[in-house]
């Protein structure tokens, strides 16, 4: 059983308005590298300099990554990852 | 015997509008039994489930207070006369008016007299009277805040209506906090409305903001968000922060020192590289719900009760119809409340965020 990714709304554009993709990884890294791949232009939106950005928080189940092994955090089948942007709509 | 009881202005819905009532007993307990077998009501605003006087009344006997006396138990003569006075527990007494208006809330056993009147001693500012602002400033003027700061600068748009329920067709073109104001008076005209009409700034925003007991951001630009975390954190407020994108919303409750917008989200997006809801959009209704969760934390704070949105982030997304909670955390490295702080005072904010927050609209969705 893969992982879940939940794609927000303001990156949808990148995955052809897909929410939610199943991705078989080892870690955070990896994973993102995988999408990269898949969705071209979505890593830039996340990541720079191969650091998280900091207004892009992901979460492993309901953990904020940070507070994990960051991008090295391992993954196992089930998970459910999120990826949050900041919003600033009010 | 038969003694004169005075009745408070919040009981006397339940005594026909009397000041005065004669009631017969031994002692004060009797006294008020016999009120409570001839005004349905009157016991559970007296009398605790164990049949004691509820603490925050106190009753007189001869204008002296009965604890100084014998208690429930105190004797009674003919002619004596007897006051029950609720304690002004957080603020002022209900007035008839008030008692009617908040019913639906004072039978609740998580609010009643007591827990209405520290909604109405509640300070609240509402940064923004947009979209998030709109159901917030509505529900907490309905709910009864007896106090309520609205910040914007801004004038009604018709591209608001279609989410800001707080201003109407007729409002096109005044000043939104103008529009909220008279808004709010209709719905309640117990509310005392404090117009900013203004742009927050690190000039004003310690001044602002520390009239306030609450504070619920609805900003639509990050460099506001920021400047109110940060003032909020330096003045020890309670930050209720809800943002709104698309089809979805996250919402979270900041109490000082236990976290904060920073260590959420260290830096702001670079300019550009996140789009506003002016320029992506956003479902008219979402602000709706996102308030009007705002709102019902902002009510829990002044009741104390319940659990807060305290290091956790919800997640509400329309078109899943999906609402989940992320555990968050205080950074122990973060600049603000972390634990070798290097911002102690506001900055510029618009440098930290590298766009001016004064181009368009400040604190609304515009």
């Amino acid at each position: 059983m893969p992982v879940e990714v939940r794609i927000p709304s303001m990156l949808q554009k990148f995955t052809g308005g897909e929410r939610l993709l199943q991705y078989e990884s080892k870690t955070v890294a990896t994973l993102l590298v995988s999408i990269e791949e898949d969705h071209p232009g979505i890593g830039h939106q996340l990541m720079e300099e191969g650091e998280l950005r900091r207004f892009v928080n992901i979460f492993l189940n309901d953990e904020d990554i940070r507070f994990l092994n960051k991008m090295d955090t391992e993954l196992n089948d089930g998970d459910v990852l999120a990826i949050l942007p900041a919003l600033a709509g009010g | 015997m038969s003694v004169k009881v005075y009745i408070p202005t919040p009981f006397r819905r339940l005594t026909g509008n009397r000041t005065f009532v004669d009631a017969d007993g031994s002692d004060i307990v009797g006294v008020l039994t016999d009120l409570e077998q001839r005004f349905p009501g009157f016991g559970e605003m007296v009398f605790s489930e164990e049949r004691t006087i509820l603490e925050h009344v106190n009753v007189y006997l001869n204008n002296h207070e009965i604890r100084t006396l014998g208690g429930g138990e105190t004797e009674v003569n003919d002619g004596d006369e007897v006051s029950v006075i609720p304690a002004i527990a957080g603020g002022e007494a209900l007035t008839p008016e008030e008692v009617e208006r908040y019913s639906r809330h004072i039978i609740m056993d998580q609010v009643g007299p007591t827990g209405q009147r520290k909604i109405k001693a509640g300070k609240v500012l509402a940064i923004g009277a947009g979209g998030l602002g709109s159901p917030v400033l509505v529900y907490l003027a309905a709910a009864g805040v007896g106090t309520i700061g609205v910040v914007d600068f801004d004038v009604v748009d018709t591209s608001n209506l279609q989410r800001q329920i707080i201003h109407g067709t007729s409002d096109v073109g005044r000043p939104k906090v103008d529009s909220a104001a008279d808004r709010i008076a209709d719905i309640n005209p117990n509310v005392t409305v404090v117009k900013h009409n203004e742009p927050l700034t690190s000039e004003n925003a310690m001044e602002v903001i520390g009239q306030y007991d609450i504070v619920v951001n609805g900003a639509d630009n990050f460099a506001t968000r920021y400047l109110v975390n940060d003032a909020c954190y330096l003045l020890s407020k309670h930050l209720v922060d809800g943002s709104i994108f698309l089809f979805e919303g996250q919402v979270t409750t900041f109490f000082p020192g236990e976290g904060c917008y920073r260590c959420l989200y260290p830096s702001p997006p670079p300019p550009g590289m996140v789009p506003s809801c002016a320029e992506a959009g956003v479902l008219g209704v979402l602000p709706g719900t996102v308030g009007a969760i705002q709102a019902t934390e902002v009510i829990k704070l002044l009741l104390e009760v319940g659990d807060p949105l305290k290091n956790r982030l919800l997640l509400y997304d329309a078109l899943a119809m999906d609402f989940r909670t992320v555990k968050i955390q205080r950074d122990t490295a973060c600049p603000l409340c972390g634990e070798a702080p290097t911002v102690t005072e506001l900055i510029d904010y618009e440098e930290f965020c590298g766009s001016p927050f004064h181009e368009g609209p400040i604190a609304s969705s515009n």
